[in-house]
């Protein structure tokens, strides 16, 4: 049964991560995207990782994607609810990016990665998780405030009209 | 799903068509789209070999930093793409090509 | 632990199904004969001018934007608040240094007028809104 939901999730993310890539009208592009988030935060708790998959959907589908419709709404004078989009040179990026996908997979495939050990199952995470950016990556977590701090002026006052 | 590759292959296609999307569209927000998805891409590997290879944390705390990245990222981009669309009323990136008009 | 996520699904399949449950049967049962009139915005009184899809205001944006970014204090904040207990004081100190530093962009958002819904009394802003034109206009 888990293992049946897994492939489900799995090309739930593949072909709404398509319509991403290939659809044509930007406001399904932005719905197909919040499949993608959703069906990534199931692949976390496949993989253990509880306090990311909560991240995932607080953060991507909670802000991250609301930040997006509102670009769209904003830089779209709307005359009909169709948003079009269109695409450039398709055929030499789809050669292109089947090129990336297959030196991808024959370089990370074959390879034996795992060796004999079998996977950690992590019974819960957020206070390892805790412990680790309290301790080792201090510094980074500090830093990461100087980083949002920035984001945010910078982001206001380029949207600000009169600057 | 108890397989490292079942991941890795995800991981590889996300990427891919978020790769694509990069490189064909036109619209900025569209383009911005891909970006999170290669970002996704990017996350799902770095949990999948923390559980399967290094079996420790720190591949999740990176995944959590990853995320704040990217929100910072597309709050910073999209307040350009919206000056670029007060300047020009369009936000196609490829005639977005002069610094001044 | 697995399991405990299956509940959690079956949840949400069941809330998706509930959900849809009264879309599919509005659409069997529900008589079918659309007319112009009947898709109008209206059906009787105003006629509707324009469109309904109109162009947002960019200070929705802004609000937004705030938003994530405390959005991603909380993510971080909740990591603290689960291990205070286990490692002291030190931590409080550390967490409050990050507040602080995320407050002086909340504190710059709202001495820069973002936060206000109406713009009329923008003591450091430029524009049509300033200080400077507003006493201007009175004084004229």
């Amino acid at each position: 049964m888990a293992d049946f939901i897994f492939w489900i999730i799995w090309a739930l993310i593949v072909a709404s991560a398509a319509l991403v890539a290939f659809g044509n009208n930007l406001i399904h592009s932005v719905f197909a995207l919040m499949g993608t988030f959703l069906g990534v935060a199931g692949i976390y708790i496949f993989l253990n990782a509880d306090f990311l998959a909560v991240t995932q959907i607080v953060v991507y589908v909670g802000g991250i994607l609301v930040l997006l419709v509102f670009g769209i709404m904003l830089t779209n004078k709307i005359s009909s609810a169709q948003i079009s989009q269109s695409s450039v040179q398709k055929w030499l990026g789809l050669i292109v990016v089947l090129g990336v996908l297959t030196i991808i997979l024959t370089a990370v495939l074959p390879h034996d990665w795992v060796g004999s050990i079998t996977p950690m199952a992590f019974n819960e995470t957020v206070a390892g998780i805790g412990k680790l950016l309290f301790t080792e990556y201090l510094i980074l977590f500090e830093i990461a405030s100087v980083l949002l701090l920035g984001a945010l002026i910078g982001a206001a006052t380029l949207a600000r009209k009169e600057l | 799903m108890d397989q490292l590759n079942s991941y890795l292959i995800l991981s590889a296609i996300l990427f891919s068509l978020g790769l694509y999307t990069v490189v064909t569209r036109r619209n900025a927000v569209a383009i911005l789209m891909g970006v999170e998805l290669i970002l996704n891409a990017a996350n799902i590997n770095f949990v999948a070999f923390s559980k399967f290879v290094t079996h420790s944390l720190d591949g999740h705390l990176i995944s959590v930093f990853i995320i704040m990245l990217a929100a910072a990222e597309a709050a910073v981009a999209l307040a350009i793409v919206l000056n670029l669309y007060n300047d020009r009323r369009h936000i196609n990136v490829d005639e977005a090509n002069a610094l001044k008009q | 632990m697995q399991e405990h996520y299956g509940i959690a699904l079956a949840f949400g399949a069941v809330a998706f199904l509930l959900m849809y449950m009264g879309f599919i049967i509005q659409k069997l049962i529900a008589p079918n004969n659309k007319t112009e009139l009947k898709m109008d915005t209206y059906e009787c009184g105003e006629e509707p001018e324009g469109d309904g899809w109109l162009q947002f205001n960019i200070r929705f944006y802004v609000v937004a934007l705030i938003f994530i970014i405390f959005d991603i204090e909380v993510v971080f904040l909740f990591l603290w608040a689960v291990v205070f207990k286990e490692l002291g004081f030190l931590t409080f100190v550390e967490v409050f240094v990050f507040m602080a530093i995320l407050i002086v962009g909340l504190a710059y958002a709202w001495v820069k007028g973002d936060l206000d819904w109406v713009k009329m009394k923008l003591k450091y802003g430029t524009g049509r809104y300033s200080a400077a034109r507003l006493h201007e206009a009175e004084t004229k």
